[in-house]
């Protein structure tokens, strides 16, 4: 059974996705548990693979039985065996948190949704567990086609945004293809630890060079690396409660992830740090993207635009925090596509919450809510503290390795652009909650007022968003056994 | 020196936080304010059974998690943070009785709220008292930041909002802008954060390093309120008061003045900086707070606003002992933590009391008040010579100790500094006190009738002024725990 972990990951949510979809036909009420044990499977088996890769080390599994370089492998090791507990828990604590608000905002197409939903799920596990950079595109392709349905089932504006994203992404998967062609052209082959073999003595070669910055670019592209991230604040505001907190904690995490794997594995730090010597340009490009997420979240007066804004720049902390080149700086970019998963599934569950009760998400429909949802607002105080940096949640420390890398690396600009961050967040969230704790405001000191009646979103939306609120401590506490026993091992010994 | 380890610091630390679901499901309030008595009490009780250990010159130790390479979220029960720590968690219980008299008598609205984020603060403040290391308390220092917030701005009308945004600006925006990359930089170079007497540094690093580092620490722990980071402190006198007093005369900021402390003596130590002559630095952008604020605070018309400005002087007298570098000026600085406490906590006290009674909160309209609330009155008196210094009150013994640490380190100016406050202390506060007993019956403003608060709000202002004198004849406790922290 445990040999089988990583084909389960893949396969059971696949087809489930079929028997999804059939019951959607049969008896609506069966997509649900269906999609929850399916997911409860993935999470099973997703720990399971870690647990076996911090006990025996790294896991390959051949698909099918053919061997690599003809066969696809599966290659899981402490990097994607991480992030495929985070993908896997995101979307099963999201599935639980989305029922109800599905049910209510499209009644009639639960079927259809969950199918895409789990389809998604899919090709993000697959992306995240592959060790063959083709296979990869597929995912890629995959986890794309169901996510550009999922985002236009929305509002009205949704299908544009979505056909916005949908040229946009389809950009980015090309260029990664282009990328992956040349490699294949000038090695033969497509698996990845193959690829990393052969490649060493054609590092000065133009088309290796062309390949990995074509790739790159591809990357960026998917996880909306500003200047390259205009599809994303419509695509995820406009989109439903449930698709938006599905797709943005996981989609630009994993395209973090396909980043880090292509400078860890396939090129290797020597490669992309030593021998290309763009480190320093990324890390500015991804000061810009911090500054200029921080200031146009600023200037939003929309809550679940305004974190979009806050999702582009927390992509400036991983790419810089990749690209700085030394080891604090790769560890705090790979803690922080675990805590900006959680943080972020977080504060979108909020907006689903608020969204549920409220039917709005702009500032104004924001008021007297701690005292109506005071749940979902305490999670949301959590998942606030946490984007902003505040021990013990788990964004302080990710933020911490980022900076010490870059002090490490004398990149004292993206050292004051994580400061900068830090200080916006407190203004965004303080602007939110001032609205939420003040407004409508009282006469004479608000004495002797009766209490608004409180207002809580049902119990399987709060639970679950509570049970990330309480993850975001919990990591935050154990962050030394997670840079020690895992991210330690994922990052090769070569890097300092 | 010999350590212990005990799970009693993160107890002591606990125990108020866990007893807010209590507190929130309470559907009655006396059941309620019953279990902030329990927490109260059982905070005292673990912190005071911590006191014999540490008379005897150990320290209790505590590892929660080691969350990065060398630094821990770790408590460190010494005897400099044994001090603060029983101030605070003895005036707590104080502070609960009055804020029951007070909030039931002006009948506030979203009591639970409020009762559930002083005990969260108090955790706080225990927290910072117990750090082992800046990380945890930095963890602490940001925790009793965000949980005041609610606190100032209770009132949730206009007035509280912009309040509440000077506070959050200068706290938690000098914070994270300076303290947070300060405490980075301080890590880059020594790998550790742990307080150490002898400091952290090795002593190699440049003197501009040291300097900027050091005011960037001072400063950044914006609640000791050192100029030009003090203005959030007047601001944060629009929260009720028992909040003012317990938070703003106590808690938050002696959280401050202790930070800044720990960072003097646990950071930098002692002998580094003396050997580059950092101390003189701190002392005069102290001995400019004091004499500044001293200077506003005769100009202040609202009682509470000309207390926030006399806490903002006294806070500096801390720091500036500490920053003299000499043993006695040390020993001062600590004991005024717990001698101002007492003294500062009772004037807030009066002033709640008068407005809970009369609803007055200018001094211009407080003429003749002593007859109508004559225990008030005289409580007020007694915390105003502990504030000046004067005996038979503790706040003798603590200016005692800080003038004869200025001769000591042979800082002539900072004695005239000393002194010259302590007189324009007497000019603030007097007048108030001698116009409210001695005023002709045409400018009386009160009735001749006597008329206090509720007893809650008056049994707790006597327990201070009592315990304001009581240290004056036992302040061997706090001595004796500031000498071990020498």
């Amino acid at each position: 059974m445990s040999q089988q972990y990583p084909a389960l990951l893949v396969i059971v949510p696949l087809l489930s996705a079929f028997a999804i979809s059939i019951a959607g036909w049969v008896n609506k009420r069966l997509c649900f548990p269906i999609i929850v044990t399916a997911l409860s499977v993935v999470v099973y088996a997703s720990i399971g693979l870690l647990l076996t890769v911090l006990e025996k080390g790294v896991v390959i599994y051949h698909l099918g039985g053919w061997p690599p370089p003809v066969g696809i492998a599966y290659y899981v090791d402490h990097l994607n065996g991480l992030v495929l507990v985070v993908v896997a828990s995101v979307a099963l604590l999201n599935v639980i948190a989305a029922k109800k608000s599905i049910e209510q905002e499209f009644p009639d197409k639960a079927g259809p949704f969950y199918t895409l939903y789990i389809l998604m799920v899919t090709g993000l596990l697959g992306i995240v567990v592959t060790g063959d950079a083709f296979n990869l595109y597929v995912l890629l392709e995959i986890a794309a086609l169901t996510g550009y349905g999922l985002l236009a089932m929305g509002e009205e504006r949704a299908p544009l945004s979505s056909l916005n994203y949908l040229y946009m992404g389809t950009i980015g998967a090309c260029f990664y293809l282009l990328g992956v062609g040349y490699l294949y052209i000038v090695t033969g082959s497509l698996n990845m630890v193959d690829i990393a073999r052969l490649l060493p003595p054609l590092y000065q070669s133009r088309a290796v060079l062309a390949a990995f910055i074509i790739c790159m670019v591809g990357v960026w592209l998917k996880m909306a690396f500003f200047p390259l991230h205009s599809w994303l604040p419509n695509a995820y505001t406009h989109a439903t409660s449930a698709a938006s907190s599905l797709i943005a904690p996981l989609v630009t995490k994993v395209m973090v992830y396909v980043m880090i794997r292509l400078i860890l594995t396939i090129f290797t730090p020597e490669f992309a740090f030593a021998t290309l010597a763009l480190n320093n340009i990324v890390v500015w490009l991804a000061v810009i993207a911090i500054v200029m997420g921080a200031i146009l979240a600023l200037a939003e007066r929309n809550l679940k635009k305004m974190l979009t804004f806050i999702v582009v720049a927390e992509i400036g902390y991983m790419v810089g925090g990749a690209w700085l080149g030394n080891r604090a700086g790769m560890t705090g970019a790979i803690l922080h596509i675990v805590n900006d998963a959680l943080m972020t599934l977080c504060v979108f569950l909020v907006v689903g919450n608020i969204v549920y009760k409220v039917k709005g998400y702009a500032f104004e429909n924001l008021q007297g809510l701690f005292r109506k949802m005071p749940f979902t607002m305490g999670a949301f105080v959590v998942g606030a503290m946490s984007i902003i940096g505040v021990p013990p949640t788990c964004g302080f420390f990710s933020k911490w390795y980022l900076i010490v890398g870059a002090l490490q690396a004398g990149h004292y600009g993206f050292m004051a652009a994580l400061i900068f961050s830090s200080l916006v967040s407190v203004v965004l969230f303080f602007r939110i909650f001032e609205i939420c704790y003040y407004e409508p405001f009282s006469d004479h000191h608000g004495h002797d007022q009766p209490p608004e009646p409180m207002d809580e979103a049902p119990l399987t939306m709060v639970v679950p968003l509570l049970i990330v609120a309480v993850i975001l401590i919990l990591v935050g506490l154990y962050t030394g056994d997670i840079v020690n026993h895992i991210i330690k091992f994922a990052i090769p010994e070569g890097l300092v | 020196m010999e350590t212990i380890t005990s799970i009693k610091p993160l107890l002591a630390v606990l125990v108020s936080l866990l007893v807010t679901p209590m507190l929130v499901s309470s559907r009655n309030p006396n059941v309620r304010e019953g279990w902030t008595f329990v927490a109260a009490f059982i905070k005292l009780a673990i912190v005071a059974s911590m006191v014999p250990a540490i008379l005897q010159g150990t320290e209790i130790v505590y590892t929660v998690a080691e969350v990065l390479p060398g630094v821990a979220i770790k408590f460190k029960v010494d005897a400099f943070g044994m001090l603060f720590a029983l101030v605070s968690s003895t005036l707590w219980i104080v502070t609960t009785i009055y804020s029951i008299g007070y909030m039931r008598g002006l009948h506030e609205h979203s009591q639970t709220r409020y009762f559930c984020f002083f005990a969260i603060a108090l955790s706080a403040t225990i927290g910072v008292a117990f750090s082992a290391n800046l990380l945890t308390l930095y963890l602490f220092y940001e925790m009793l930041s965000f949980a005041t917030y609610p606190l100032v701005a209770h009132h949730q009308d206009q007035e509280a909002r912009s309040s509440g945004r000077k506070y959050l600006l200068y706290i938690v925006g000098a914070s994270i802008a300076l303290v947070l990359p300060a405490m980075l930089i301080c890590y880059n170079l020594t790998g550790t954060l742990e307080f150490s007497k002898q400091g952290i540094f090795t002593g190699t690093e440049s003197h501009a390093t040291m300097l900027v580092l050091l005011l960037m620490l001072v400063l950044g722990f914006a609640k000791a309120g050192i100029m030009p980071f003090h203005s959030w402190l007047p601001a944060a006198m629009v929260a009720p008061t028992p909040v003012s007093a317990l938070l703003h005369a106590v808690a938050v900021v002696k959280v401050g003045a202790f930070s800044v402390l720990r960072v003097l003596t646990g950071v930098f130590g002692i002998d580094l900086l003396a050997r580059l002559n950092l101390g003189t630095v701190i002392c005069y952008l102290a001995a400019f707070t004091v004499i500044t604020a001293s200077l506003i605070a005769l100009s202040q018309d609202g009682l509470k606003r000309r207390l926030a400005f006399s806490t903002i002087g006294q806070l500096s007298y801390i720091v500036l002992g500490v920053a003299l570098l000499s043993p006695k000026g040390v020993i001062g600085g600590m004991t005024h933590i717990a001698m101002h406490a007492f003294g500062k906590i009772t004037l807030f006290f009066c002033a709640g009391a008068i407005f809970v009674a009369t609803g007055k909160k200018n001094i211009s309209e407080m003429v003749g008040i002593g007859r109508r609330m004559p225990v008030t009155m005289v409580a007020f008196f007694i915390g105003s010579l502990s504030v000046i210094g004067l005996p038979p009150t503790g706040g003798f013994f603590s200016k005692w100790y800080l003038v004869q640490g200025t001769l000591q380190a042979d800082q002539w100016p900072m004695l005239v500094v000393l002194l010259s406050s302590s007189l324009l202390n007497a000019a603030y506060f007097f007048p108030i006190v001698y116009k409210a007993f001695f005023c002709t019956p045409e400018e009386a403003m009160f009735e001749n009738r006597v008329e206090e608060a509720p007893i809650w709000c008056v049994v707790p202002l006597v327990i201070t002024a009592a315990g304001t004198i009581a240290l004056f004849f036992y302040p061997s406790l706090f001595l004796k725990l500031a000498e071990l922290a020498m």
